[in-house]
């Protein structure tokens, strides 16, 4: 059985209605109801940040967020980051240091790098991996990751 | 980040340019399998096994198929059944279709948990969900086999009443069928070089010791997706993660028995594959079921299934004998290698026998492999698969030799160093290689030449081998009037293989590597081409890429010298363009790469340009690796304090990305070495099933990681490239075991070295 | 996930109505890091999720140097290392807040939900028995307050009746002699459940210690306070053998099983190796030293 219901909220800027399930998690009404696949699902429990989003400003893996938690809410995905003027400093240095391999990853590293400048703007290289360590990367062994973080902090 | 004098004066190859798929993947835009969606679309899921070993007696599905929305419901009955023939399924290796849909929707019998026994289709992935609830299956539950060398035993439960054990003197030959028991022994290989006994009694010194690892999972962060569409008329489309379209469009028409030309399998994304998306689970049901209810079926799985289901690499028992002289000079080993397939035939153990004594002559060596079932998921390949298990066991042993003649262990390993020329004990003999100034470059580099301070701290080095064969490769370029090319191409980019392709094309051209625009497109839209693995896509992708740019340069001349009305062989392609005759005038005719093309249309039409390569030659690849740790003697923790790889890349065509395939080896061989295994129940769940405790590195598990490339170029290849992806997988465990018996001469034979089990060792037994 | 629905009480009274109203299958849902997979899990019958965040009083920190410390159940990690009062005055509490899961699971995670998951492994909730946590609960039959170090009853359960949610958690105000530390064991650096946790507090007379409290984690059914720490060290000058006294005291007390995450000698040796890095770093902080939590907080 299926139970639906209209929630709104802001998604990357613009105000929204969808009908989403009563057991859809905010990952599932992003990705299965709205169309934004940006959003990754890689392990459906909080373990892996691949679903990370901004809620209200504050990063949280979309996973463990019920999609009825969100009326209301203010969701930035990956989707959101690039502005008018284009490509944010994050994925310029992400394209730059060649911080990603199969590119699965990427979207959760960008928000959760994204939520880290904007309440570090000068993290340590530290500071960095402690942040980032809600986000699994398998491919690069974070060291580009990390590299690109810290460029994108300086520009 | 040291790169060697450049092999070749290259003008895109080596570079680094911005990767040309790049902006969709920081944007969210780049499609992934689990990414499709179509009008109508229905959800797929996955009914798993709670046994690791039962018989099935029954299944009902009647229930599941009465709950509304839900479109289709089937069972390994519903698919055609397949024979016992053998089928190719990539890197040389086969299975029969009879296992392979097994494994897909098991038959007679659930053989791990979380085996699939049947799939739904609903309207909502919820529902879906809901109607696994309602499947009734009853099993007879059946004593489960979890260990390797248990599974061994003549006595234990077997899986497979008609399996005989086959002898093979070749990793991936065929053998004599031995035995006539049902075993769990699927093979037994051996090599033979020189004789080992003779040169055990030569020796000065012999060491002997056993090892073992767990299964380690790939681990890559995408779980796999499998979505159809049976059209009408008969033809399936699939989109699927996959590393090799072609393999999942053969395997899937295969099980289905049709013909491969009715199945198309579209290009999506992949989000890492390691080995572990070759194989087939998904697509065939998604196709089956389409072909049920008329429409697009999407699967995707969940975590805990890829960690109970989807290959991972075998765990193993492992007995390495090593014997060498006063002055350090080897005289014989002896490998003896058991490694667990799963629930079918097909470990990883003849690669790593060929891998095991890789890197070092060894005048008498006796290998000897094991390929083993039980009650565990059916592996895959993962990442030079089978050798950092028995390259592990020989450096840790190597390193113990070095350390009891009172040997530099770099100068050890350096004396006895395979060469060209030198015969790996499967009989296979070295062209060029670079395994001796991959030594060199870590014995002087500054890591090991740095002084190591503080308690508990050690380090450790290592080096590790693969081969890197070429294989099959198409590409087709197609000259743009813009002076561009699109070039078309069959491999997945799992790691930036669009760029390093397009490079070689460029660099072939003489263009420019943004002037070249790379694309992954179906299987009907481009020759075959075999996955993306084994470290071959640059080297036998770029090759195909380096021939079908010659195809446009050679018709370019024809057209420069139809446009010029000159002899054809007065023109000639170099420097990015076509160069003729002086004209009548002693002007010196030339036109670059961008003119010609703005003229081609005019001139005679378009250009395109196609190649199919084949190599079956093999670029190998040696890395060493330096590794600092400092172990918590109370906890038993090991922490990497610094990390240096080299590597032998041949030629490194965007050096970022060596760097980054390096790196990413690295981080998955640091998890082998220090927290990644299986826990298993006696019942044989698999209680660590999410990424909670299957416990892959983060970010702050790992220190930057050093890169030098070394550049031996390979002679086998157009641009000399060897390929970089597997290797660096290999030296990471042994170099950090070893570190660990420099910091607290404490020798660790067990993967992982986790905490738990450095304790156990370090704390005295309290009754 | 199982079939369910969340709803989103803005006050207390109809959040308990809720919860009775729903029974067993009724459960507030915090943060979510941890009812959320259950329910995706379909290990328990969850039917109905009680969404708590939008009561005021369930994520409203309160500071007052005379009584102390009121935090809402609900209060994201986040909100309480970003918060001055709570970094100054209870550093260990933000050595939990800073160590459980990843920087997004802090996002939502609190303290509330840890100690109603009533995990043995919680990692919030040996720093709240030491800091004299008080859960102040709400229900049919009105309000009450259970010491934390009273609320876990086994792995899993608590003391908790039907309809009955935890509101709060106060701490009564630090002693400018005071210092506590809570530090976990994992195998990777982050993102792990503890294989043993513990948090120490202690006050200082100067190198004698006056008072002090001694809780250990995934040792037991549930998070104990150790006793016999405390006895060992009150009293006493503060030094390597008194320390190591409660250390081994620690190490009696536990009580640990075998499991996948840790072996019951590696626990056992743990409890003891935590409680002497606790009490060193807790004494260290009572003499005002700034010993920093995690990822620069």
């Amino acid at each position: 059985m299926t139970d639906r219901m209209i929630v709104s909220a802001t998604i990357n800027g613009e105000p929204l209605e969808f009908l989403a399930d009563q057991r859809d998690s905010l990952l599932e009404a992003l990705r299965e109801r709205i169309g934004l696949t940006g959003t990754k699902e890689g392990c459906n429990d909080g373990n892996c940040g691949a679903c990370s989003v901004l809620m209200d400003g504050r990063l949280v893996n979309s996973c463990l967020v019920m999609a009825a938690e969100v009326e209301g809410a203010d969701v930035t995905t990956v989707e959101g980051l690039a502005t008018e003027d284009g490509l944010i400093p994050l994925q310029q240095a992400f394209l730059e240091e060649a911080a990603l391999q199969c590119g699965i990853c990427t979207p959760g590293f960008l928000v959760a790098s994204k939520a880290l400048l904007d309440a570090n703007p000068n993290p340590t290289e530290y500071e960095a991996r402690y942040w980032l360590a809600g986000n699994l990367c398998r491919c690069t062994g974070y060291d580009k990751i990390i590299r690109a973080v810290l460029k994108a902090a300086e520009a | 980040m040291v790169a060697t004098e450049k092999p070749g004066n290259y003008q895109v190859v080596g570079t680094r340019p911005i990767r040309h798929d790049g902006t969709d993947k920081v944007t969210g835009r780049a499609g992934y399998g689990a990414d499709y969606q179509a009008a109508g679309m229905l959800f797929g899921r996955v009914l798993r096994s709670p046994h690791a070993h039962a018989r099935i007696k029954s299944i009902d599905t009647s229930k599941a198929e009465a709950l509304e929305g839900v479109r289709g419901v089937i069972t390994n009955a519903d698919f055609p059944q397949p024979d016992d023939s053998q089928v190719e399924i990539g890197e040389g290796a086969t299975t029969s279709a009879r296992w392979m849909l097994d494994n897909v929707l098991a038959g007679e019998k659930v053989l791990y948990t979380g085996h699939a026994v049947a799939a739904v289709a609903a309207t909502d992935p919820h529902i879906a969900e809901d109607a696994l609830d309602l499947i009734e299956v009853e099993y007879e539950v059946l004593e489960p086999v979890m260990d390797v060398r248990e599974a061994m035993d003549e006595n234990a439960p077997v899986l497979h009443d008609f399996l005989r054990t086959e002898q093979i003197a070749s990793a991936f030959g065929p053998g004599d069928m031995v035995g006539q028991k049902p075993t769990n022994v699927a093979k037994y290989l051996e090599f033979k070089a020189g004789d080992a006994d003779a040169g055990f009694e030569e020796a000065d010194v012999v060491v002997e010791r056993e090892f073992t690892t767990t299964m380690a999972h790939q681990g890559y962060i995408e779980p796999h997706n499998g979505s159809a569409f049976y059209n009408r008329d008969g033809h399936i489309t699939i989109w699927s993660s996959t590393q090799g379209a072609f393999g999942v469009r053969d395997m899937t028409a295969g099980l289905l028995q049709v013909p491969v030309s009715q199945v198309t399998c579209e290009p999506v994304e992949i989000g890492g594959g390691f080995g572990g998306k070759i194989g087939i689970y998904l697509e065939p049901l998604a196709a089956l079921l389409s072909k049920q209810t008329g429409k697009p079926v999407k699967f995707t799985m969940t975590r805990q299934a890829v960690l109970e289901a989807t290959g991972p690499t075998s765990g193993t028992y492992m007995r390495v004998k090593v014997g060498a002289k006063n002055d350090g000079t080897l005289t014989a080993a002896h490998v003896y290698l058991v490694f667990e397939a799963g629930a079918y035939p097909g470990s990883p153990m003849g690669a790593g026998a060929m891998c095991a004594l890789a890197p070092y002559q060894v005048p008498n060596a006796h290998v000897e492999g094991y390929d083993v079932v039980l009650n565990k998921p059916k592996v895959a390949a993962y990442r030079a698969p089978g050798a950092p298990a028995s390259e592990y066991a020989v450096e840790s042993v190597m390193d113990e030799v070095a350390q009891q003649l009172e040997l530099d262990p770099m100068d050890f390993r350096l004396k006895n160093a395979a060469v060209e020329g030198s015969r790996r004990p499967d009989g296979a003999v070295y062209g060029v290689i670079g395994n001796e100034e991959v030594m060199e470059v870590v014995k002087s580099s500054d890591h090991y030449r740095s002084e190591l301070q503080g308690e508990n701290r050690g380090r450790g080095v290592a080096m590790g081998f693969w081969f890197n064969v070429g294989m099959e490769s198409s590409a087709y370029a197609s000259v743009q009037a813009d002076g561009t090319v699109s070039l078309s191409l069959g491999s997945a980019d799992i790691g930036g293989t669009r760029a390093s392709i397009a490079m070689q094309l460029a660099e072939t051209l003489g263009i420019s590597a943004e002037d070249v625009k790379p694309q992954v497109v179906d299987t009907d839209s481009v020759g075959y081409t075999m996955v993306t693995g084994g470290s071959r896509t640059t080297f036998a992708g770029g090759w195909a890429a380096y021939e079908s740019a010659m195809d446009i340069r050679r018709q370019m001349e024809e057209r420069a010298a139809a446009i010029w009305d000159v002899d054809r062989d007065q023109v000639s392609y170099s420097d990015g363009g076509v160069n003729g005759p002086a004209d009548d005038d002693g002007n010196a005719r030339s036109m670059t790469f961008k003119e010609l093309a703005g003229q081609l249309a005019g001139s005679g039409g378009m250009i395109q340009g196609r190649a199919d390569v084949n190599s079956m030659e093999a670029g190998p690849a040696f890395a060493g690796h330096i590794v600092d740790v400092e172990v918590d003697p109370e906890t038993g923790k090991v922490d990497i304090l610094r990390y240096t790889a080299v590597q032998d890349a041949g030629t490194a065509i965007h050096p970022s990305y060596v760097e980054g395939q390096i790196q990413g080896g690295v981080a998955q061989g640091v998890g082998m070495a220090l927290t990644e295994e299986y826990f298993y129940a006696p019942d044989g769940r698999l209680l660590n099933s999410s990424l909670l405790d299957y416990r892959m590195p983060t970010a702050l598990d790992l220190p930057m990681i050093e890169t030098h490339i070394v550049e031996v170029p390979n002679p086998g290849h157009p641009y000399g490239v060897r390929g970089v992806g597997e290797v660096p997988i290999v030296p990471p465990a042994p170099a950090i075991a070893n570190a660990i018996a420099d910091a607290i001469g404490l020798r660790m034979r067990d993967l992982p070295m986790s905490p738990r089990a450095m304790l156990e060792e370090l704390l005295p037994d309290e009754g | 996930m199982q079939a369910l629905k969340v709803v989103r009480p803005t006050t207390i009274a109809e959040a308990i109505e809720q919860l009775n109203e729903g029974g067993d299958g009724a459960r507030p849902l915090a943060g979510g890091t941890d009812v959320i997979v259950i329910a995706r899990a379909r290990v328990r019958d969850i039917d109905v999720l009680v969404d708590v965040k939008q009561i005021p009083e369930l994520t409203a920190i309160e500071w007052d140097p005379d009584s102390g410390l009121t935090i809402g159940a609900a209060t994201p990690c986040y909100e309480l290392y970003g918060n001055a009062d709570v970094v100054q005055n209870y550093p260990a509490i933000i050595d939990s807040a800073t160590l459980i899961g990843g920087t997004g699971i802090q996002g939502r995670a609190s303290f509330g939900g840890n100690l109603c998951n009533s995990s043995p492994s919680g990692d919030t909730i040996p720093t709240q028995i030491v800091l004299e946590g008080v859960a102040n609960i709400a229900g049919p039959n009105g309000e009450r307050s259970v010491p934390v170090e009273d609320f876990c009853t086994g792995p899993g359960r608590n003391v908790l009746g039907q309809g009955e949610f935890v509101v709060s958690i106060s701490f009564p105000a630090p002693d400018a002699s005071g210092g506590a530390r809570f530090l976990r064991f994992i195998p990777r650096n982050e993102m792990d459940i503890a294989v043993c946790n513990a948090a120490s507090a202690v006050k200082l007379d100067g190198d004698t210690v006056r008072w002090a409290r001694v809780s250990i984690g995934a040792v037991a059914p549930t998070p104990l306070l150790v006793q016999g720490a405390a006895d060992a060290l009150v009293g006493k000058p503060l030094t390597d053998e008194t320390i190591e006294a409660a250390a081994e005291a620690s190490k009696d007390a536990a009580t640990p099983i075998d499991d996948m995450r840790g072996s019951i000698k590696q626990r056992k040796h743990l409890s003891a190796v935590l409680t002497r890095r606790t009490l060193q770093q807790a004494a260290r902080r009572a003499r005002g030293e700034d010993i920093p939590s995690v990822g620069g907080h």
